[in-house]
This record gives C-alpha cells, structure tokens and sequence, in this order.
C-alpha cells in the first residue's frame, strides 16, 4: 500500500480554481444536454471574472446564454426550465446580486419540492461570488452565504480548493435539488492538484470507536485528495448508544463504514451497523460495511498480528468501494 | 366547435361555481384551516383558457388559482383533500390551498407570490422549446401582477427569445382591496407591446371570446412565433378572500349586484347556448346536476380522508 494514496487513482495536474471551475461546467455540459448556462455576460465575455470563458465557443449561444440585467428574471426562468426538465445554471455576477432574486431562491426554487409533496423537482444551481478585499466597496463584496444557508430546501456549497471546486460543481449539477455555489473572488487564481477525468464528491461516514477513532482520521485525510470527503463519528459510548448521531450522519452521507477493533463477528461493528440499517435503510446508496478484527485468535508474529486489525489503509480501500471508486 | 365541447365548457365553470361554493362554506364553518381566494365569477377564463390547451401544456397559477387548477383537469377530491391538509391531496396536504400543482396535468403550481410564477412560465416555456416539443405554457396572474418587476423582466426575455408561453392577465378590476385603477398607470396592453408581444383584450365573462382569444395565441405560440399577452376583463363575485365579508369601503353592494346579474359567465354561456338551440335548459340542468353530485362525492371523500402521518413532516425537503 502506498502512503500516497492520491498517485494510485489517476494523474492530478495544477490547475486555477477559476479553469477547474470552467472543466466542471464543460464536462458536465457534454455529458448532458440537458445543462444549460444563464447570466449577463456569460456568453463571450465569460464573465467579468473570465471563469466561463470559451463555453460559449464549444456550447454556442443556445447552451451559454447571455441574459438581461435581470436577476430575478433569469433565477425565475430557471425554476421552470429545472421543473420541466432542465438542469440550469443560472450566474449572478457578485454574491451581492443574489438579494435581487431572493424571491425566485427563497420562495420558489427552495419551496416546490416540499409544497407538491414530492412531486416536482428543482435541479437547479445558482452560481455566485463572496468575499471582500478587492476595493469594491459595500455593494459588491458581501458574504451573503448565511442567507441561503438558513432556507431549508437549499443546498450551499463553499468550495475552497481547485479540487473541491471541480468536484463541488459536478455533485451540484447532478444533484436534483437546488444549490447555491459561492466562489470568492479572489480565489479565482489559486493554483492546486485537480484530478484528470471524472471525479464528483461523495461523502461517506466512518463511525469508529476508541482508537479506531484515530485510525479513521487518519484514513480521512488520506481519503481527500482522492475525492472522498469522509465524516467520523465516534459514539464515545456503547451503552447507552447515541443512536440518533449515527442515523443522522448516515442519512447525510448515505453511505456509512462502521469500525472497531473487536471481532467483526457477533460484535460492536455488527450492533451499530444493525442500528443504522433500521435507522437509515431508505437513505443508503449501499450496504453498511463493517471493519473489525479479523476472526481469529491474535497471533504473536507482528507481520502476521499487523493483518488482523484495521488500518488507514484498508479504511481506505473500503471506503472506496462504498464510494463506488475501485 | 361541437355541442359536446360547449357543453364540457358549461359542465367545467359549473365544477369550479360549485367547488368554491363548497369552499366557501367550508371555511366559514371552520372546517377549513387557511385562507381561501374565490374564483367564483372569473370562471369563464381558466376554463376559455384551458380549453384551448392539450393535457401537456404547463400552466403556472396564483392564490387564486381553484379554478386553474379544475380547469386543467384536477378533481375536485383530491383538490378538497389539499385544501384540507389531508394525505391523498395533489401536494399531500404539504400545499393547500395557494400551492396546489398537478404536475400531471401539467399544473406546475398556484403561487402565492404575486407574479412568483412568471419566470416559471417562462421557464418550463423555455425547456419546451429547447425540447423541440410544441408545448406551450400559460402564465395565469391578476392585474396586482403588473405591479411586479419581475413580470417586465420576463416579457423581455420572452419576446427576445420567442419563447411559447401566453400571459393571462385576469384583470378582476381590484388589487386584493385598492381599485386597479389607483394603482396602474396608461394604457394596460400598452405594456406588453412595448415589447413587441402580440397582445388583446377580451371579455372575461364570455368562455368563447377568451377561448377564442387564447385559441390564437395558443395557435402562434405553438407555430414557434413567440409569446402573447390576454388582458380578460372579469369580476370576483365575493371578497378577496373567504373572510372579506363588509366590502363597502372599496366597492358598491350595486356594482357587486350588476355584474351578478348581468355578467355571470355560467348565465352568459347558457343563454347562448339556448338561443342558439344547441342545448336546452334542461340538457344544461341535468350537465348541472351531474356536476353538483360529484363535487359532493369529492368532498365526502376529503372530509373521510386521513391526515399525513406526522412522519412526512421532514420528507420532500429535499429531493
Ligand atoms: C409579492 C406579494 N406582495 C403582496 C402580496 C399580498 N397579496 C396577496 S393577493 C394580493 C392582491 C393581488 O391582486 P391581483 O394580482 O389583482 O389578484 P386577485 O387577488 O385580484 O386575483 C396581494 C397584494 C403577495 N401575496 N405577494
């Protein structure tokens, strides 16, 4: 196993966070026609920021389009075009903006789902900037990320790395609920490794116990640059059990690894999983896996002893697998 | 058009009279939670309207959008059961009132934003056209619309873009309690057409002008030649809401009693129809009857129906 996990997957390059910005929007509009881009200068201007520039010349005017001045127009227009079948994305040019077309956000996009009873959907992202320092002055320098933040029906993203930017983007696309994506302006020229090809951001919860706990933070950080964001929840007690954390962070994830350094068989990792099965069933995009030690009486040789506890790196290995990464 | 179209045409405002009859009673006997904005009097446009679309074309509503939605084909049982807050309503009961949508019939919602779903129109219009279908969307709203931003923008972007989708400005004369005219200035039509969309006033009251109207605009938007605006004259019989009971301080019990007799859309129909000996007014009693009996049978089947489980409470906030 090697101790940089990241080299395994595929080649990473550096590339700005502005161009992995750029590369999630291309390659999700390739793989679906569906996708669409709305704002003012967008189109040939690429925006103000030149993040979108050369869509347009790959995606012509029908899938990059160049709008009015008309925050709350275009953030309507997406609702409906996303109800009826669409994944846009709309672009409000400063984070400042978004005020203009918080009715169409708060009201309309963030509502539908729940108040059709399920019935209709709102695939929709809002693209937007935040952040101050850049000279400009009250109206166009705001971190208004709490606002949206407080509508439940509304996902928001902040993405803070190249990296994170390329896989946030794509995991909003598909997403079929309506994110709001905050860029800040100056992050636009960070440079960072970004995988080659396809990659989107999954998530995964690892509930360990004890000292397992430091060996699934471990495993986290390894996980990172692979593009698995990992949540650890350490129950701290077995008896009595919070089980609510565990169903709550599986529901969030949907997809949950359960570690202890007790037999697997008939063991701790076998009730927790159990209990996040009952909890979480209808959430989970795959079956809970379990890590524990292996089956067998502890062995003195340490190349032998060594195998039967897990490790970061077999945290990892399984973790993959949930992510559906081999 | 046949006699059976102009007699679904009676039988369909006739469905909506009858429905808000029985909202209106439901609610001032406190069987009703909410508020409640009668159609009763505007029915002749959603139904003009409607009946000049196919099941698939999207319609978007307003707070005052029962009619809308009967119009577009929903059934009263499943409306009352949303209007009650019970499971099998068309939002589950999650709606109600202001927020019904039939996304199978191509309601994508009433709204209880004034104008809040006129890029929504635009939209679902937009994603019809990109489809390559020729489905068209109409944008249904009262006359306190023109009031909105928001409507501008999106006539801009409609015109611009010749997107398929019809505004229908109910123009019932009052901004929920303030006479239009206080609040709306020059020349209503003249708005629209300063964005280069076709537009045209019809009489509200009358189902085949407004389906005649809305037949053109349905016609060219469908032929991809861009939007079209209908400005129907009508009148809500009742208050604003439910609970808008002494009216007297913004308009006459005279006024009130002259478009009642004079301008009822079910009476205006009829006569016609009468007149011109397609139906008698005992064909037009018994389609009358029929009706009474199943909106009836669906409010039984609402008031019998369960509550959601509390477990739907957090479901559906996310997709
Ligand atoms: C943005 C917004 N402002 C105010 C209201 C409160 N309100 C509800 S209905 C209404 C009047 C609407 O008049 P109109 O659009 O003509 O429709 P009508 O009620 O006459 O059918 C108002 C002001 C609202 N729902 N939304």
């Amino acid at each position: 196993m090697t101790s940089d996990p990241a080299s395994t997957v595929v080649a990473t390059r550096e590339i700005t966070f502005g161009q992995a910005v750029r590369e999630a929007l291309a390659e999700e509009m390739r793989r679906d026609p569906t996708v669409f881009i709305i704002g003012e200068d967008v189109a040939e201007a690429g925006t103000p920021f030149k993040v979108l520039s050369g869509l347009v010349e790959e995606f012509g005017p029908a899938r990059v389009i160049d709008s009015p001045i008309s925050e709350a127009g275009i953030t309507g227009l997406a609702v409906g075009a996303a109800m009826a079948g669409m994944r846009p994305v709309v672009d409000i040019m400063f984070g400042d903006f978004i005020t203009l077309a918080m009715d169409q956000i708060a009201n309309q996009a963030a509502k539908v789902h729940y108040m059709s009873g399920g019935k209709l959907k709102v695939p929709m992202v809002v693209r937007t900037t935040l952040g101050a320092t850049r000279r400009s002055a009250a109206q166009h320098s705001q971190s208004l990320q709490a606002w949206v933040s407080h509508v439940p029906g509304l996902k928001v993203a902040l993405p803070s790395t190249p990296f994170d930017a390329k896989g946030l983007w794509k995991t909003a696309i598909r997403d079929d609920n309506p994110v709001v994506i905050f860029e800040d302006k100056l992050m636009y020229p960070l440079k960072g490794p970004v995988p080659e090809g396809e990659y989107a951001i999954p998530f995964v919860t690892i509930v360990a116990t004890s000292s397992m706990v430091q060996v699934a933070l471990r495993a986290a950080e390894m996980l990172s640059p692979l593009g698995i964001s990992a949540e650890v929840v350490d129950p701290r007690t077995t008896v009595p059990l919070d089980a609510r954390a565990l169903v709550d962070s599986a529901r969030k994830t949907s997809r949950v690894m359960v570690m202890d350094e007790g037999y697997e068989r008939y063991g701790v990792t076998a009730e927790l999983a159990a209990v996040i099965a009952e909890g979480a069933f209808h959430y989970l995009d795959a079956p809970v896996k379990r890590l524990g030690a292996m089956h067998v009486p502890v062995p003195f040789s340490p190349v032998l002893e060594d195998l039967t506890v897990p490790t970061p790196e077999r945290v990892v290995e399984v973790a993959k697998t949930l992510c559906g990464k081999r | 058009m046949n006699r059976d179209q102009y007699l679904t045409m009676y039988a369909q405002m006739y469905r909506i009279r009858v429905f808000e009859e029985h909202v209106n009673e439901l609610y001032t006997s406190g069987k009703m939670p909410g508020l409640a904005h009668l159609y009763i009097g505007e029915e002749a446009v959603a139904v003009g309207v409607c009946q000049a679309l196919r099941p698939d074309d999207y319609i978007t509503s307003t707070h005052r959008g029962h009619g809308h939605c009967l119009a577009k084909g929903a059934s009263a049982d499943r409306m009352f059961a949303e209007l009650l807050g019970k499971a099998p309503g068309y939002c589950s009961g999650k709606g109600g009132s202001m927020h019904i949508a039939d996304q199978e019939r191509g309601n994508l919602g009433a709204n209880a934003i004034v104008a809040g779903s006129t890029g929504i129109a635009a939209g679902a219009a937009f994603a019809a056209k990109r489809a390559r279908s020729d489905r068209v969307a109409v944008c249904f709203f009262g006359e306190g619309g023109l009031g909105q931003g928001i409507l501008y923008e999106v006539m801009n972007m409609a015109a611009l873009w010749t997107l398929p989708v019809i505004f229908v400005c109910e123009n019932n004369l009052y901004n929920e309690y303030t006479p239009y005219a206080e609040t709306t200035a020059g020349d209503l039509l003249a708005r629209p057409r300063a964005f280069g969309i076709v537009a045209e006033e019809t009489d509200g009251q009358d189902v085949r002008a407004v389906h005649a109207a809305a037949g053109r605009a349905v016609a060219r938007a469908r032929r991809g030649e861009g939007p079209a605006f209908l400005l129907c004259q009508t009148y809500r019989f009742l208050g604003h809401h439910v609970g808008d009971v002494n009216r007297g301080y913004y308009r006459t019990k005279d006024e009130e009693q002259r478009w009642r007799a004079e301008r009822d859309p079910l009476q205006i129909l009829m006569t016609w129809l009468i007149a011109e000996r397609i139906a008698t007014s005992e064909e037009c009693a018994r389609v009358g009857e029929q009706v009474r009996a199943e909106v009836a049978a669906g409010l039984q089947f609402a008031l019998a129906a369960a509550y959601p489980d509390p477990s739907e409470v957090d479901t559906h906030v996310y997709a």
